[in-house]
Formats: structure tokens, C-alpha cells, sequence
């Protein structure tokens, strides 16, 4: 285990000590296997008690793990034969949102995801993971041509946000964003959407426009970033911890606003751990997700998406009705 | 929809309507925050709410807003009775919220309703910058949203006068999701081949700018209006360069394409009425 979060210290700890034990007694003929089957069971309960109690401030930091697998790896996992198309047609191509079709069992898709980098020298490439407008308007061209063939959309998001810089704002980063949430709400194929890692504000939005929108155990889905509540909240970014509380941030939290379908569990300990069986998770959620979907006439499907949406809100009126 | 909505959590507030508070600092004398001259006040309103020296655009309130755009008396205010919730049980939220009814006498960020322009009937939205900085929770969302729905309905074009800092911190991730709620009902309304006429005023940023306000079938835009996504001081940090003094202007945007045109407020209520009546009768090719 290279990256250690640290409310799993406890765990990581007592693994070592069971691995350590294992190596003495294979170097000596002092039996100790009683002593490790101990320890095995008590890891087995730690593991259960500290992965099913985190905290939202856990899963932030699970959601932003070094290791954690990237759209381009569960693509890998999910699909067949994905070939990665390029550019936006108009200024140029961003890395920080890759897209392309391939085959999901047997039928062809659309999938399109943000894409962060695992060093720095990815991370480079990729804008860390934090598109400019012509990520947003190659997302919409693929989107577009799934619609023309007939093809459901798959996104995967994880963003901490849509790139703030000068160029971005010159070339219009927020009719990007508010271009692809209009034109995603009339595409008349299935669009299923699944918060992979960090669904950083209206970065995370412009890809996430759907008839079904999933998020990974771990993953969150926030208008700004824990550190950021904290700083204009609070004055101060050192209360991220709280603030990652209060504003509700974790996929249980949006399960509960009623903001998404369904929270995709994840593997023990983090979708790093095994990102085959992760990966084999999302496949399920999205095949029987596509089932569903592609009974509905393209009305129908555009009027559930629409209502989908005007349900969002708490709003009271001050007239009895 | 909204039906459903009230159902699944009914509560009430009373809200005692209030006399509005003027938000041009009170008095007979003005203080150009621009030019630094004193003008009186009845001036400045005459001159359709600018300085009569530097034409600086003064921060309008939504009902004097209405009063310049529509027809005296054609306005019927819809969805007035609408307020928020604490759906995150955000502290002191509420507090806010009733502090700011006090003091501005209107329920939320944004008036909307229907009234004519030169005789032309439309449906509109007047954000107002005075409550929570014209921040989008989920009533500014839905008050859009059900206006939207009521244009079409009706046959009416629909225009929205923004003014906003962007989606509304203590709503969390609802606000956000105000984004996409009123870009879908943009969309529907908008393939039906309603009209949507956007204008931007001083400031419209963060998620309100990348979502409805950019939506428009025509974007215009106040002269040095302040228009964006990201905020000055993150985008300094980032990139840690100095941006220009205009950055983020209405006239910047509108060099980068981004308007159809920067229309000063004399201009406003004129030009309105000629892109209505060029709508008033389908294109007939
Ligand atoms: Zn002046």
C-alpha cells in the first residue's frame, strides 16, 4: 500500500504486523499460526468498522486518492474496442476530457469522461483533470454524434472543477457549460452519468446531464470544494473537515437531497483496491440502467429527463393550498 | 411537478411584506461611485438609473426594473408566494434569508411574472442583486423554471434581466442543480421554438453565467457589466498573473464574441421592442 489516508492508519497498521508476523514464521519453525488467525479475524472486524463508518472528510480524501482508478482505467475494464477521438473542431483539443466510442456488451456507445493524471507529469498533460471550453465542446460534438447514430452516452466524471484561467474565460467557459446542459437535455439517446472521484461544481455539470446519475461510494459532488466553503464561510480553508460536513457533499448525502439515482457501493476499502471487480460493479449498474432505458420512446425519454430535473429543489410557499 | 414537490415537504413561513428599502444610499443627494460627482437623486432616475455625467449604470431594484422596461402597469407578478428552504440545515440561513426580505420587500433573488413592452406581451424574470447578492438556490431555480413553463404555455417570449454572484453556497449541491434545472426547461422551451432573450447585468457570474444567462437565443449585456465563471482573484492565483482592468467586462466579452450586443439602459426598453416585433410573426421564409 504506497498512499496511507489517515483514518486508515489503524487498519494499515495491524496488516503490516499480521505480514510481519508471516515473514518470522517462515524464516523460523516457531508456530504462530494460532496467533495470526487471531489477528486475521480482528483485521476482518477493524476493516468492517473503520470502512463502514466514514466520515464525509474520508471519503473526500478517498475520492481524491493518488491511486484511485481514472475514466481512461475503467474504460479499459468496461468496454471493448475504445477508440479515443480527438478535438472540438474549433480551437483545438483538451486532455483534460477524453471521449470516443466503443463497444458496452456487444452494442456500440458514446463515452466521454474527465481525465486527470496519476503524476505529475500526467497531471501536466491533463490540466489536472480541469477542462477548458473546447473539452466541453469536444464532450458535446461526441454527444451530438451519438445522437445521430443512436448510440447511449456514458459519462464518467471527476473534476475538481472547470479550469479558472484567462484563456478559458476568453473563449467562453461558461456558455460551454451552459451550452452542454441545454444540448444534453435533448439528446434523444440514453445519457447515464456515474461521479467517479470528485464532481467539482459546474466543471462536474457540463458532462452530467443525464437520465440516470450514479456516484461511486467514495466520490463526491459539491458547488465548491470543501476547502472553498471553508475559506468564504469561514475565513478560513483549515476547516475544510467541517465544512466537507455541512455542506453535504458524500454520494449518501445526494442519495438523501434526492439529487442522484443510486450510490454505486464500493470495494472494500476503496475502488483502488480492485479495480476489476469496481469496474465490473459500474458494468452491472450500467447495463441493467440501459435496460431500462431503452424501453422508452424517445418522448418518453426526453419527458422523464425533464421531469427528472424540475423535481430538483426545497421550496416552500407561504399560502396554504 | 411542482405539485409533487410541496407534498413531499410542506412547510409553512409567513413573511411580512415590507416597505423597500432604497438601495442608492438614502437622500435627496447622490454620490457617483464612478465619476465621484454628486447628482440628485430624481436626476439620476430620470436618466433611466445612469449618472448623468459618466452614463455609470446604478444598481437597479427588480420593481424599478419592471417600471422601465414594462408598460405602467401591464405587470402580474407570478410564483411571489414561493421561499426558501434549509435543506442542508445550514446555520443562521434562514435568519438571512428573513433579514434580507426585511430589508429588500421581496421573497427571493428574483421577481417573475408577465407584462407588455410597447404593447408586446412577455413573460419575464428580474433578478434582483440586493438578496444574497442575486445568488440561485432553489427558489430563484424554480421561480425560472415554472416562468419558462408558463411562456410556453401562453405563447409568450421570455426574457430574463440577470444579476447574480452564482449558485447559492448554503443550498450546497441543490443550487447547482438549479444550473441544469433551468437549462433543461430552456431546452424544451427552446425546441418548441420559444424565444429566450437573455440580459446581463452588473455582475452575472459563476453558475448563473454558465448556465441561463448564456442560454439566450440573444445575449446582450450592460455596459461594464461584470460577466464571468471563474472569479478574478482565483483566476490571479492560478495563474498568478495580473489580469487587465477590463477583464470580465461586458465589453470583453463582447470582444471574445461572447455577446450579441452591449446595450446602455436608455437603449434597453427600444431595443426590446423591435427584437419582439421582428418575433412577433414566425419567420415565413
Ligand atoms: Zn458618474
Amino acid at each position: 500500500m504506497k498512499h496511507v489516508l489517515p483514518f486508515e492508519k489503524p487498519v494499515v497498521e495491524l496488516r503490516d504486523k499480521i505480514a510481519e508476523l508471516k515473514n518470522f514464521t517462515s524464516d523460523s519453525d516457531v508456530d504462530l499460526s494460532e496467533e495470526i488467525a487471531t489477528l486475521e479475524r480482528r483485521l476482518a472486524r477493524l476493516e468492517k468498522e473503520v470502512y463502514g463508518n466514514m466520515q464525509p472528510w474520508d471519503r473526500v480524501q478517498m475520492a481524491r486518492h493518488p491511486e484511485r482508478p481514472t475514466t481512461l482505467d475503467y474504460i479499459e475494464y468496461i468496454f471493448q474496442d475504445f477508440l479515443e477521438m480527438h478535438g472540438d473542431r474549433y480551437y483545438g483539443d483538451d486532455e483534460a476530457i477524453v471521449g470516443g466510442i466503443a463497444e458496452f456488451n456487444g452494442r456500440p456507445v458514446t463515452v466521454i469522461g474527465h481525465q486527470r493524471g496519476k503524476d505529475t507529469k500526467e497531471n501536466i498533460k491533463r490540466n489536472f483533470g480541469m477542462p477548458h471550453p473546447e473539452g466541453y465542446r469536444k464532450a458535446l460534438r461526441l454527444m451530438h454524434q451519438a445522437d445521430k447514430f443512436n448510440r447511449p452516452v456514458i459519462t464518467f466524471i471527476d473534476t475538481k472543477g472547470a479550469y479558472p484561467g484567462k484563456a478559458a474565460e476568453e473563449r467562453g467557459q461558461s456558455e460551454a457549460i451552459a451550452k452542454n446542459l441545454r444540448e444534453m437535455a435533448g439528446l434523444t439517446v440514453p445519457v447515464i452519468c456515474i461521479v467517479i472521484g470528485e464532481g467539482g461544481s459546474g466543471g462536474a455539470l457540463g458532462i452530467s446531464v443525464g437520465d440516470r446519475i450514479y456516484m461511486l461510494e467514495n466520490s463526491t459532488y459539491s458547488v465548491i470544494s470543501p476547502e472553498g466553503a471553508a475559506a468564504l464561510l469561514w475565513k478560513d480553508s483549515n476547516l475544510a473537515q467541517k465544512a466537507a460536513e455541512t455542506m453535504k457533499i458524500t454520494a449518501p448525502d445526494l442519495l438523501e437531497l434526492e439529487v442522484i439515482d443510486d450510490v454505486i457501493e464500493e470495494v472494500q476499502g476503496g475502488a483502488h483496491r480492485d479495480i476489476v471487480m469496481q469496474a465490473n460493479k459500474i458494468k452491472h449498474v450500467i447495463d441493467s440502467a440501459l435496460e431500462d432505458l431503452r424501453q422508452l420512446s424517445d418522448e418518453q425519454l426526453l419527458d422523464e429527463r425533464w421531469k427528472k430535473y424540475q423535481r430538483i429543489g426545497a421550496v416552500s410557499s407561504t399560502i396554504e393550498s | 411537478m411542482i405539485k409533487n414537490m410541496f407534498n413531499r415537504k410542506r412547510k409553512y413561513a409567513t413573511i411580512t411584506n415590507q416597505t423597500e428599502l432604497d438601495d442608492i444610499p438614502q437622500g435627496v443627494m447622490v454620490k457617483c461611485p464612478s465619476c465621484r460627482k454628486i447628482y440628485y437623486r430624481k436626476e439620476i432616475e430620470k436618466n433611466f438609473f445612469t449618472c448623468p455625467g459618466c452614463s455609470y449604470h446604478h444598481q437597479m431594484k427588480a420593481s424599478e426594473r419592471i417600471e422601465l422596461v414594462l408598460d405602467h402597469g401591464t405587470f402580474i407578478e407570478w410564483d411571489h408566494e414561493l421561499v426558501s428552504e434549509n435543506p442542508l440545515d445550514f446555520p443562521e440561513y434562514l435568519e438571512k434569508l428573513k433579514k434580507d426580505q426585511e430589508k429588500t420587500g421581496i421573497n427571493e433573488a428574483i421577481v417573475t411574472g408577465k407584462g407588455e413592452i410597447n404593447g408586446q406581451p412577455t413573460a419575464v424574470a428580474i433578478m434582483d442583486a440586493r438578496f444574497r447578492m442575486g445568488s440561485m438556490g432553489s427558489v430563484v431555480g424554480e421561480k425560472i423554471a415554472l416562468a419558462i413553463e408558463r411562456a410556453e404555455k401562453e405563447n409568450l417570449p421570455f426574457i430574463i434581466f440577470t444579476a447574480s454572484g452564482g449558485a447559492r453556497m448554503q443550498e450546497g449541491v441543490l443550487s447547482l442543480m438549479q444550473m441544469t434545472k433551468t437549462s433543461v426547461a430552456l431546452e424544451r422551451f427552446s425546441r418548441n421554438g420559444g424565444l429566450f432573450i437573455s440580459y446581463m447585468t452588473n455582475p452575472t457570474t459563476g453558475g448563473v453565467s454558465a448556465s441561463f444567462a448564456s442560454l439566450g437565443d440573444y445575449n446582450f449585456a450592460e455596459p461594464a457589466a461584470l460577466i464571468g465563471f471563474a472569479g478574478r482573484r482565483i483566476i490571479e492565483q492560478t495563474i498568478r498573473e495580473k489580469l487587465p482592468d477590463d477583464f470580465q467586462t461586458a465589453e470583453f466579452l463582447f470582444d471574445h464574441g461572447q455577446l450579441d450586443r452591449v446595450i446602455p439602459r436608455p437603449e434597453m426598453k427600444s431595443t426590446l421592442t423591435t427584437l419582439l416585433k421582428l418575433h412577433r410573426d414566425r419567420g415565413d421564409k
